[in-house]
């Protein structure tokens, strides 16, 4: 285990342990920092050819090669070994593990002859007669070498050793790589350990100092004392100062042992006390940080401003991204710096010397002018000119600026972009302000170069494309103004927003609303629930406003289809019936409509939008079937720009929430317009705009989120449900709704089953107890408890009620079954479990899983968000997405077809199984839905998922005409196989969709992730393209005839699902 | 029976020639209009603006969602190249004079003063016998002129005329004030031929969604109305060769326009309607119509009912509408 610990590093170790690999024969893992490592850009020397030659032999290779397996020299491996002799068996392979560390150690020397850099197993830095040493390994050894390199001119006596070779851990020569003098070490972890002595490089550390001192190979003065604590867990950040706090820690009487830093650990008291000020950042290296928006470019743009910077010039850089947890309107921050060293600073940038937001209304949010230096320099896109600018800012903006005495530039780039043609991509022309106000470069060179870099990197996507960005440069100087500061007084708008409303909750407000502003790394410990529990129904509390568009309700010109609700990704288009008297407070602008639903006749209805919660997707201008009869462009919602109605609306809405919900006894769920009328119990997610996946989840929760436990595979859905700072799970107005966890990846199906087994043995056990209980109960109560049938709402309503009265009389019998159903009572109301995942899980890494639970006959909920790649890791491959489709492993078009999971499930008979597209069919995945949650056994939904990764104008709302396109020509099949209806004597299989109006081309000409084969690879993508179609005829008239086919036989007796896990 | 014929300069069989249509993007196709006995193939159009569309749709695809969450940085992997000029177009081209013995006319609809241009001159690199400038506009400015429109076509033709020795047709639409000064003025800016006329798609209005649509009608006989009277007007006064497209179905159509004074004509809707075969049974009656009225060739029949030419020259003007119109009225 060889660990780089820097990005020259990481190149530099790829080549040394590829050549130790060969010659020791051991695997070799080389180990770097997930993120703050492998997502940093910086300037780095990159291996020449005959680096790499001279150091991996041809001789070793052919060596390695004779090695391999092959028939013609046959061996065996893999042996299954008995007790006798598996042990000395392992005690054979020893020399290889002993030889190791010289062979390592070898080639760092022979690579240092070739390249000047030099590296050892153990590198010590610091200095000679050091008395304080931190040991650590990893990106933490570059802030650590800043900081003590500033320290030791400072005249301290510390040092730094960096551990290089993990394992096999050389003991002898850590030993020699310390400085004789050495009284006191700290060794620093990257992790945690519960449970143990010490983390795992504490304990080598430790036992290699007590080992080597006894056999007498020491040539330490005395035996130092040991201390340990973590840092930086999950990429945290790690800093000079931080640095300083622990070489501070080892200088006092009695050090902290075991303790932690950069965090405050107010419970166990084990964090050590930093000052928090202390710099280690050169004068000399220029600081930059870039508030951007995802959508705007960015991150690319600064990608582009280092390369052009580390190419043009002699300086060293270095670039650092910070990313949103939400994956709609996210906040960028790029860290940038440029200096003439070498770029040790592996921690964020704390002080700036310029600061620039992309996007006005992160202004409005976060302090993003704390880091900036006096006579700094601030760069705004904002639509305000020079002049009017200053008076829009929050009151704590103008007067950090103030105080600062800093340089103030103004440019409406959003406008420049789109005279340029550039649409909202403001990139280019803030990385033009960029240079020109930075000083990095001179002007007119930087232009050159911006220009030079513009026609590399989008030469191969056409001239029009290059032209745009080429006049977008050119546009930018005479819109970039200066602002005079220090002519103006305090008179801003007020402060900051707040992260969270006022109205949350205090853990929300508190804990959630620090994470939600940025300020995360201030919470201490004791803020967190220590099981790791949080609340849900958090995400209404946290009004993003991101959308620059709103739809807007026309009273007179809906029909009440509710379609638009029931599409809505975000759950921010709500409907509601109710008894006109509870319009008498309503607010001037607040709309209603004469109910046109037969069955709430008499009544009102009212299509609210949550104006601050809306991303603005259009999706449901697009799904909305009615128009204006006079205007046809107009619809029944339309979109209108959110600033003016913002006011209003929230208002409006928070007047729609406090109407009563319908009462779910009389709803007729089947239908569309009534089913939407129920209370989503997922909201606000930070899914992307438009998303395909969501819709479906907010519709299980609207129709069984009261009494539904969640397991949710990892992926976009466990990022949008369970990121923190909040959750879109909700609660009803009793306080019930979905509970919900993620486990991992690959065990999310067994990981729900275990819910099922659970609430199961609860049950049985709460019904055996409510038998004894009969004769102090009453027979009728305890008969009608365990006979009730719970097939509908009424029926869930009436349990409910039983259950309380149940659970009135339990606490007078005081007996030991009373105290055991006490706690178990509400078991006895039906639960549902849902097991969430997308198709990277349920076709792949979790595919054995899923089948062994599908094959259990337990009865579980299964839904499968099928967006044909791994969306939420950037569009990978997996066993679903279709053939021809370009993804990412599948560069030329994915050569083999889409596996059929349905198919797979059908063959086993008892599980009912369901292919859906809500936006080809909303009502027929509705069914699907209640199908499968009311059969007994297990249920599997696959739901087609439009999505970013398919390249479709997902922000034009255009998601649901995709679907309905993927399922017109036949490229998406929409059935329903139900085992009951064999039971029955019925074919099992109904095929839902009506044969392929238009031809499977139409509908791949029509997403990039095929068209773009047309232009990468055009002979590939015709050969494609005509096999699809072949695929789409020959499964369409499979399904047909399965579900065709006469099953008409004897009935055989249903088999009882089972009641525990062996069966 | 003699069915030889001139257009754009080129010797052909006889007269029919194969219109530009997607049928002729698929190179088996092209073997087969061959085979049926096409004596041209007019290729499927290379459209300027949809290269355009496709690069900037490209690009905007592909940045989409990119660069904003830390675990998918972007969505698509990035190809080494892509195709987005007309190469697959001129490939085609290639191709096509690889598949056929017939004269190929490649088909264009620039965009660009630049595309037309350098599009053309690719065109003939390629091998296209013959160009066709399919100039497919529609002026919707208020403020622009016939006289601007004009210039247009004629600006784009000659541009192409000075940039390629192949020779060159143009597909014109009828919208023009005075369509006879027009082809005067196409013919002299070099036009070696018209094609009358271009068919566009006209949009339509579905009653149930209220949603205006594109709606692709094949032509009908009644469509040959319109090119008949203006190559029968035409012939014999312009130097360029005529081309009749629109509405041929049947050896009787194309014998009417040949009469008229079309050089060749041009089949499209009939072929997607009843196959490619369907050009051998049109030759199959125009050789029997010919021969039962004991014609020698196709040139003693072409221009026969010119205006010029026939008896009664004013039936091609006005007057004609409000005879047609009365004995329409008097017959019901």
């Amino acid at each position: 285990m060889l660990g780089a610990a820097s990005v020259q590093e990481t190149m530099d170790f790829a080549l040394i342990s590829q050549a130790a690999t060969l010659r020791s024969r051991l695997p070799f893992i080389h180990f770097f920092d997930g993120f703050r490592t492998s997502h940093e850009v910086s300037k780095i020397e990159m291996l020449d050819e005959t680096v790499i030659r001279a150091l991996i032999d041809d001789k070793i290779i052919a060596a390695h090669r004779a090695n391999s397996m092959t028939p013609d020299k046959p061996v065996l491996r893999g042996t299954a070994q008995n007790p006798d002799v598996f042990f000395q068996g392992r005690e054979a392979a020893n020399g290889f593990y002993s030889a190791c560390p010289d062979i390592v150690q070898k080639v760092m020397d022979e690579f240092a002859a070739l390249t000047g850099r030099s590296y050892n197993l153990f590198d010590y830095t610091g200095a000679k007669d050091a008395e304080r040493v931190v040991v650590l390994m990893g990106s933490g050894c570059e802030a650590a070498h800043e900081a003590v390199e500033h320290l030791i001119a400072k005249g301290e006596k510390i040092g730094l050793l960096k551990v290089r070779l993990y394992r096999p851990f050389d003991g002898k020569r850590f030993i020699a790589a310390l400085p004789a003098s050495v009284k006191k070490v700290a060794v620093l972890d990257r992790t945690k350990e519960p449970g143990a002595t010490g983390e795992p490089l504490y304990q080598d550390v430790v036992t290699a100092l007590m080992e080597e001192t006894a056999a007498g190979r020491s040539h330490l003065k005395a035996v130092p004392q040991v201390f340990t604590g973590r840092y930086g867990l999950s990429s945290k950040e790690f800093t000079p100062a931080m640095v300083k706090g622990v070489f501070d820690n080892l200088t006092v009487s009695a050090p902290k042992n075991h303790f932690t830093v950069g965090i405050n650990d107010d419970m166990n008291h084990t964090s050590l006390a930093y000052d928090a000020n202390f710099s280690t950042e050169p004068a000399n290296v220029v600081r930059a940080l870039f508030y951007g928006l995802g959508a705007d470019g960015t991150v690319g743009a600064n990608k582009n401003s280092i390369k052009i910077i580390g190419e043009e010039t002699e300086n060293y850089a270095q670039g650092y991204f910070v990313y949103d947890s939400k994956k709609s309107g996210s906040m960028t921050v790029s860290h940038l710096r440029f200096g003439p060293q070498p770029i040790r600073s592996s921690y964020l940038i704390s002080s700036s010397n310029f600061v620039a937001c992309h996007l006005p209304v992160f202004l409005e949010r976060y302090e993003m002018l704390r880091s900036l230096v006096p006579g700094g320099t601030f760069l705004l896109n904002t639509p305000q000119s020079k002049d009017a600018v200053w008076a829009s800012l929050p009151t704590p903006v103008q007067e950090i600026l103030l105080a600062k005495k800093a340089k103030f530039h103004v440019i409406y780039a959003t406008k420049v972009a789109r005279v340029s043609g550039m649409g909202g991509r403001i990139n280019t022309i803030m990385q033009v302000c960029f240079f020109a106000l930075s000083g990095v470069l001179p002007k007119d060179e930087a232009i050159a170069a911006i220009k030079n870099s513009i026609k590399k990197t989008y030469g191969k996507k056409g001239d029009e494309v290059v032209q745009m960005n080429l006049k977008a440069v050119d546009n930018t100087l005479a819109n970039l103004h200066e602002v005079s500061v220090q002519d103006n007084k305090v008179n801003g708008t007020g402060p900051l927003l707040p992260s969270i409303t006022p109205n949350a909750p205090a853990f929300v407000r508190n804990v959630l609303g620090k994470i939600a502003a940025g300020d995360g790394d201030e919470l201490p410990v004791s803020c967190f629930p220590n099981n790791g529990s949080f609340p849900t129904a958090t995400a209404q509390y946290e009004k993003r406003n991101l959308a620059l568009e709103i739809p807007v309700w026309d009273e007179k010109i809906c029909i009440q289809c509710l379609k638009c609700v029931a599409i809505c990704p975000h759950a921010t288009i709500r409907a509601k019936v109710y008894e006109p008297a509870e319009l008498k407070n309503a607010p001037p602008t607040f709309k209603t409509a004469d109910s046109r639903i037969p069955e709430f006749k008499g009544q009102k209805f009212t299509l609210q939008i949550a104006a601050e919660d809306c991303t603005g997707c259009a999706i449901c201008v697009d799904v909305c079937p009615a128009r204006n009869k006079t205007e046809t462009k107009l619809k029944a919602i339309n979109m209108r720009p959110q600033p003016p109605l913002r006011a209003a609306e929230s208002v409006n809405w928070d007047y729609f929430l406090n109407l009563p919900e319908i009462d779910r006894r009389k709803i007729k769920s089947g239908t569309l317009r009534q089913q939407q009328l129920l209370q989503p119990l997922f909201e606000f997610s930070g899914a992307c705009a438009g998303c395909g996946e969501t819709p479906y989840i907010k519709m299980v929760t609207q129709l069984f989120g009261d009494r539904m436990v969640v397991a949710n595979a990892t992926g976009c859905s466990s990022i949008y449900g369970g990121n923190l700072p909040t959750t879109p799970y909700a609660t009803d107005k009793c306080g019930r709704g979905p509970t919900w966890c993620n486990s991992l990846f690959e065990d999310n199906a067994e990981f729900g089953l275990g819910f099922r087994v659970s609430l199961d043995q609860q049950k049985q056990f709460a019904g055996e107890l409510l038998k004894k209980l009969a004769p102090q109960l009453g027979d009728d109560l305890v008969t009608q408890i365990l006979t009730a049938d719970q097939s509908d709402e009424a029926g869930i309503a009436d349990q409910r009620e039983r259950v309380a009265a149940l659970k009135q009389k339990l606490p007078a019998l005081n007996t030991t079954e009373s105290k055991l159903l006490i706690p178990l009572a509400d078991q006895l109301v039906k639960k549902s479990v849902w097991i969430f995942g997308g198709d990277g899980w349920a076709y792949d890494i979790g595919y054995g899983g899923l089948d062994h639970v599908l094959a259990s006959g337990h009865n579980v909920n299964v839904l499968v968000m099928d967006t044909e790649v791994y969306s939420n890791t950037g569009g990978q491959m997996s066993k679903s997405t279709p053939r021809g489709a370009i993804a990412k492993f599948a560069a030329g078009g994915k050569p083999a077809g889409k596996k059929d999971l349905g198919l797979i499930a059908m063959s086993y008979g008892n599980i009912y199984v369901a292919s859906v597209a809500m936006g080809a069919k909303d009502e027929h995945t509705l069914k699907a839905f209640i199908e499968a949650e009311s059969y007994p056994g297990p249920s599997l939904i696959i739901a087609y998922s439009h999505c970013i990764a398919h390249g479709i104008a997902l922000d034009q709302g255009i998601g649901a005409r995709q679907q309905k396109l993927a399922v017109e020509s036949g490229q998406w099949l929409l059935y329903r196989y139900d085992p009951r209806r064999a039971e029955r004597g019925e074919n099992p299989l109904q095929l839902d969709s009506a044969a392929a109006k238009s031809k499977v081309s139409d509908f791949m000409m029509s997403e990039n992730r095929f068209k773009m084969l047309t232009k990468s690879k055009p002979e590939d993508a015709k050969k494609f393209f005509a096999q699809s179609q072949v695929d789409a005829d020959r499964r369409w008239k499979f399904y047909q005839f399965m579900s065709q086919r006469d099953l008409k036989t004897e009935t055989a007796p249903a088999v009882k699902p089972p009641t525990s896990i062996e069966a | 029976m003699d069915l030889t014929t001139n257009y754009l300069g080129l010797k052909l069989r006889s007269p029919l020639v194969v219109s530009a249509s997607p049928l002729s993007e698929n190179l088996d196709n092209l073997k087969r209009m061959e085979d049926a006995g096409a004596s041209a193939i007019v290729l499927n159009s290379l459209f300027e603006e949809q290269l355009r569309q496709d690069r900037l749709e490209l690009n905007q695809n592909l940045q989409q969602g990119t660069e904003s969450f830390a675990e998918s940085l972007t969505y698509f992997p990035e190809a080494e190249e892509y195709h987005l000029g007309p190469e697959e177009y001129l490939k085609h081209v290639a191709a096509a004079k690889k598949t056929t013995r017939v004269p190929v006319i490649a088909s264009l609809n620039g965009s660009s003063a630049g595309g037309w241009t350098s599009y053309a001159k690719q065109i003939q690199q390629a091998g296209a016998d013959a160009l066709e400038l399919n100039i497919y506009y529609i002026p919707t400015d208020m403020n622009l002129t016939g006289t601007e429109v004009e210039m247009t076509y004629l600006d784009i033709l000659k541009s192409v005329k000075s940039n390629v020795t192949i020779p060159v047709a143009v597909k014109l639409s009828p919208f023009f004030s005075n369509f006879a000064n027009m082809a005067k003025r196409l013919d002299q800016a070099g036009a070696n031929g018209l094609v009358l006329f271009n068919r566009f798609y006209q949009p339509d209005i579905e009653l149930e969604t209220l949603e205006v649509k594109p709606n692709i009608l094949l032509s009908t006989p009644m469509a040959m109305r319109l090119p008949l009277r203006w190559i029968a007007l035409l012939h014999g006064r312009v130097n360029a060769s005529l081309a009749a497209t629109s509405g041929i179905h049947r050896a009787s159509d194309a014998l009417k326009m040949l009469m008229a004074g079309a050089d060749v004509t041009m089949l499209c809707s009939t072929l997607l309607r009843h196959g490619i075969p369907q050009i051998a049974a049109i030759e199959r009656d125009l050789v029997s119509w010919l021969t039962e009225h004991e014609y020698e060739s196709v040139s003693q029949l072409k221009g026969s009912l010119s205006q010029k030419n026939c008896a009664e020259p004013a039936a091609f003007e006005r007057a004609q509408y409000m005879k047609a119109l009365t004995g329409y009225t008097a017959a019901h």
